[in-house]
Order: C-alpha cells, then sequence, then structure tokens
C-alpha cells in the first residue's frame, strides 16, 4: 500500500500539486488520471522518489519515504518497478540483457538463475524467443511489454506505470491493460498507473484518482465514473463529441 | 552567478560519482567498454593527426633555420621537445574534446531524454557513478596511452617530412632526437594527459548528465560540453605549465 498524504509541489512561483492526500491499495491497480498538465506525472515522480515534494508526505507500508536514509530509500527503490512512457529500454542492450540488467546489478544469482528469471519474465509478457532482439528491432507494443518484464524482473511490490497505452493502437492498449491487471493480481502488488486512457479508467480502475489543476477532485473506482455527479470527472471521460453523444444515448 | 551555480552542480556530481558501486564487477565491465570505445575508437585520428603534426613542426623549424648557424640536428630536438612537452598532449586532447566528448554528451544527454537515467535510479543504481565514474576512469587510463603514441608518430611524421623533403639528414634529424633528452618532460606529458582526460570527459559528462529539452537543447549541450572541454583543457595547459615549469 502506498499513501500520499498532503503532497505539494511547486517550481518556482507555480504551484502544481495544492496538497494531495490519496492511497493506492495493494493488490490493485490504483489510476491517476486528468488532462495533460493536470500534474499527473509530477505525482508519479514524486511517488517514485525522483522527484521531492515542497510539502507533504509519501508512505510505502507506513514508511514515511523522505525521511528515510538513502541505504534505506535504496531498500525500497529495489522493490519498486517502474514503465516508462517510452519503455525506456537501453538501445544498446537486447531484449534478454535489458532485463537481465537489475539482476546484473543487484543479485549474485548463477547465469543459469538469471536466465530462467529473464525467460520467465518474457513468458509472462508472451514475448518468448525475442531474448536476442535489439528494442529498434521490435514494435512499440513490444518494447512495452519488454519494458513490463524488466520492471517485474526483481518481483517488486510497488508497479508504477506511466502512459502505459500512450502511441499504442487500441488492441494493444488492452493487451498491455490486461497484462498489468494480471501481474497485479497474480503477485498482489500495488500498481499506480498514470493514464488519460478512457478504456483503462473503465476496464482497470480498481481504484481512480482525477486530478485537476494539481487537486484531487475526485476519488473512485470504474463502477462509480458513470453515476458520478462530480462535473469534472464527467467533462474529462466524456470529452470528445463522439462520447458526448453516446452519454447522451446511454441516458437515455 | 550562473557559472558558481553550474560549477557547484559539476562538483555535486564529481562527488556523487565516488559512492560505492552497487557491484564493482558490472562497473569494471563498463569501464573496459569505454577504454574500448575511447581508446581504440580514437586511435586512427590521433595517429593521423599526430602525423601531420609532426610532419608540420619539422618542416617549418627547417625554414626557419634556413641560412642560420644554427645546427641542422635542432631540427629533430625542437620536434622532440615540442611534441612532447605541449603538441602531442594538447593537441590530442582537443581533438579527443571534440571526438569523445561530444559523443559522451550526446550519449548520457540521450539516455537522459529518453528516461533511460530515470530508470536507472528508479532501480536504485547511482547514476553518476555508472555512467560518468567508468568514462572518466577510462579517460585517465587511456588517454596518457593516446599521447604517448600520438607524441612517437608525430615524431615519425617530422622524420619523414624532414628527410623526404630533403630539409634534413638522416643521421642530423635522429642526433637531434636524442640530444639533451629530459625524462622530466615526458612525465609533465603524462601529467597534462592525465588532467586533461578528467576534464574532457567529466565536462561532457555534466553537459550531457544535465541536459533538458528536445534534440535543440541536446545538440547544444554536445556542443557546450566540446567549447568547455576545450577551454578549460588549454587554461589548464597553461595552470599546469606554471606549477611544473
Amino acid at each position: 500500500m502506498i499513501r500520499v498524504e498532503e503532497i505539494k509541489k511547486s517550481f518556482g512561483e507555480q504551484e502544481v500539486l495544492k496538497g494531495i492526500s490519496v492511497t493506492f491499495e495493494q493488490g490493485k491497480t490504483n489510476l491517476i488520471i486528468g488532462r495533460s498538465g493536470a500534474g499527473k506525472t509530477v505525482m508519479l515522480k514524486i511517488l517514485v522518489g525522483l522527484l521531492n515534494p515542497t510539502a507533504g508526505a509519501v508512505y510505502y507500508d507506513d514508511l514515511n519515504f523522505s525521511t528515510l536514509s538513502v541505504k534505506e530509500k535504496k531498500k525500497i527503490r529495489m522493490q519498486v518497478g517502474m514503465l516508462f512512457q517510452g519503455s525506456a529500454l537501453f538501445d544498446s542492450m537486447t531484449v534478454e540483457e535489458n532485463i537481465r540488467f537489475p539482476l546484473d546489478m543487484f543479485t549474485n544469482d548463477t547465469k543459469l538463475e538469471k536466465e530462467n528469471r529473464v525467460n520467465h519474465c518474457l513468458e509472462r509478457v508472451e514475448l518468448e524467443g525475442s531474448n536476442k532482439k535489439y528494442p529498434g528491432e521490435i514494435s512499440g507494443g513490444m518494447q512495452k511489454r519488454v519494458g513490463i518484464a524488466r520492471s517485474i524482473v526483481m518481483n517488486p511490490k510497488y508497479l508504477f506505470c506511466d502512459e502505459p497505452n500512450s502511441g499504442l493502437d487500441p488492441k494493444t492498449s488492452i493487451l498491455i491493460d490486461e497484462l498489468i491487471r494480471k501481474i497485479t493480481i497474480d503477485n498482489n502488488i500495488t500498481t499506480v498507473i498514470n493514464t488519460h486512457d478512457m478504456n483503462s479508467v473503465m476496464e482497470i480502475g480498481d481504484n481512480i484518482a482525477l486530478l485537476y489543476h494539481g487537486e484531487l477532485a475526485w476519488v473512485g473506482n470504474k463502477d462509480e465514473v458513470l453515476d458520478s455527479p462530480s462535473e469534472t470527472l464527467q467533462d474529462f471521460i466524456f470529452a470528445s463529441p463522439f462520447l458526448q453523444r453516446l452519454r447522451k444515448a446511454y441516458n437515455q | 552567478m550562473t557559472l558558481l551555480y553550474e560549477f557547484g552542480k559539476y562538483l555535486k556530481l564529481l562527488g556523487a560519482m565516488f559512492r560505492k558501486p552497487e557491484k564493482f564487477s558490472m562497473y569494471w565491465k563498463e569501464t573496459l567498454r569505454q577504454m574500448n570505445d575511447i581508446g581504440v575508437g580514437s586511435l586512427s585520428i590521433i595517429g593521423l593527426i599526430a602525423l601531420f603534426i609532426g610532419a608540420v613542426t619539422s618542416v617549418q623549424f627547417a625554414y626557419q633555420l634556413q641560412g642560420s648557424f644554427i645546427p641542422a640536428y635542432y631540427i629533430g630536438y625542437i620536434v622532440r621537445d615540442s611534441t612532447i612537452i605541449e603538441l602531442a598532449p594538447t593537441i590530442s586532447c582537443l581533438v579527443l574534446a571534440g571526438k569523445v566528448g561530444s559523443n559522451i554528451a550526446a550519449e548520457i544527454g540521450g539516455m537522459r531524454q529518453k528516461e533511460q537515467i530515470d530508470a536507472l535510479e528508479i532501480m536504485g543504481v547511482n547514476t553518476a557513478g555508472f555512467l560518468v565514474l567508468p568514462k572518466v576512469l577510462a579517460a585517465i587510463v587511456v588517454v596518457p596511452m593516446l599521447v604517448i603514441i600520438s607524441a612517437g608518430i608525430s615524431m615519425i611524421g617530422g622524420y619523414l617530412a624532414g628527410v623526404l623533403s630533403g630539409l634534413v639528414k638522416p643521421t642530423d634529424f635522429l642526433t637531434g632526437l636524442t640530444y639533451f633528452y629530459e625524462p622530466y618532460y615526458v612525465f609533465m606529458m603524462l601529467v597534462k594527459a592525465v588532467v586533461f582526460g578528467f576534464i574532457l570527459t567529466s565536462v561532457s559528462c555534466y553537459k550531457g548528465f544535465y541536459v533538458t529539452g528536445g534534440s535543440i537543447e541536446l545538440g547544444r549541450a554536445s556542443t557546450q560540453a566540446v567549447v568547455y572541454s576545450n577551454i578549460l583543457i588549454v587554461f589548464a595547459d597553461y595552470v599546469i605549465a606554471l606549477i611544473l615549469t
């Protein structure tokens, strides 16, 4: 579980996050949604420790991350996996080397153990046999799956995904969403996904936090979205004229 | 004020670089890879430039000494000392700053823009240590070797140019090469090579590490890496000359 308490973040005069408190539950896919510029990426960067909040605290299972020592922070980070928007795979390494990198860096496993672990992760993301390919030789969707495989190779307790569906076609997006959800449930981990993909919201939104101009505008789950009276949420969900027509039809 | 801020950030990066490595074997592997990239990858350009530097020095001095009472073997002597003391370390490192420095800044800057550095940080890797230290160590080891090779090739270039153009006899040039040989100058050359190697890699890493924005900023960082490295190299050259002579 990850708990965020009164998080504030400013860049100079500009206040990007204005005191956000929210809890991300274990074994569930927790979504942070909002329009571009709402503060989602800043929020995610604070959650993973890439940015320090101006005020407030992030708790990893009751441990206040900002008060931990460098060694303790490192220990937490070993339990964190992250899928980046652009996958962030190392171009000079093969798929296998990319996934194996955390194992090479932090474990004393034998070559065979690492190989088995890499193959297991590739199996989980349905990319068996792609070991020797380079990131430049595979599609965007496959790169995302390799990114997921790398993020779960150390058996993380916390998984963060930044816009996992960006740049993907709807079918591949669904596959990626299903994969993340399956990993979350199977491994009983805390997953936080930063997205503005409506399909993800409606399909895998166990917990949803809507950010609007740096404030928490709405909290709920996928079953509560359509019936929510929140104007901000409805404006966000039904942003396009097509979806507005669909909503009208749904209401009728 | 900006200069002080930048310098402070540079020192902070250097400080972070010396934290205990997560795994020595991974850092060692990366250092060997960098040694290959910086050393073997730069051998041909350094050799080619050194050859012509020696040739030009030899021909120029031969021309200057024509009609004077100074003996011809001085050409070999001047080629040797100017190469060892100044030309081999300084020109080689200015060339390396252009070739290796821009490459390092672009590589690390590209990693920053593609969030690969963030990915490493989230994994718990000391990014300053893993990305900067191997490059700096590799340069400190490999650049002196390149400078020694450069000095040797320069003297060969000087010999070939002087002898083939008939400006100096082979025996005179070889006499000059061994005339009043001072091993201390080689020490000076190596000190310069180590310092310049450190400057060109650390400055380039710094410019790449903190790059923000898009491709224009990356190009700018790469150019700045070369410009700043060159300025600092010639400044350090002056300081070393003051201290060691």
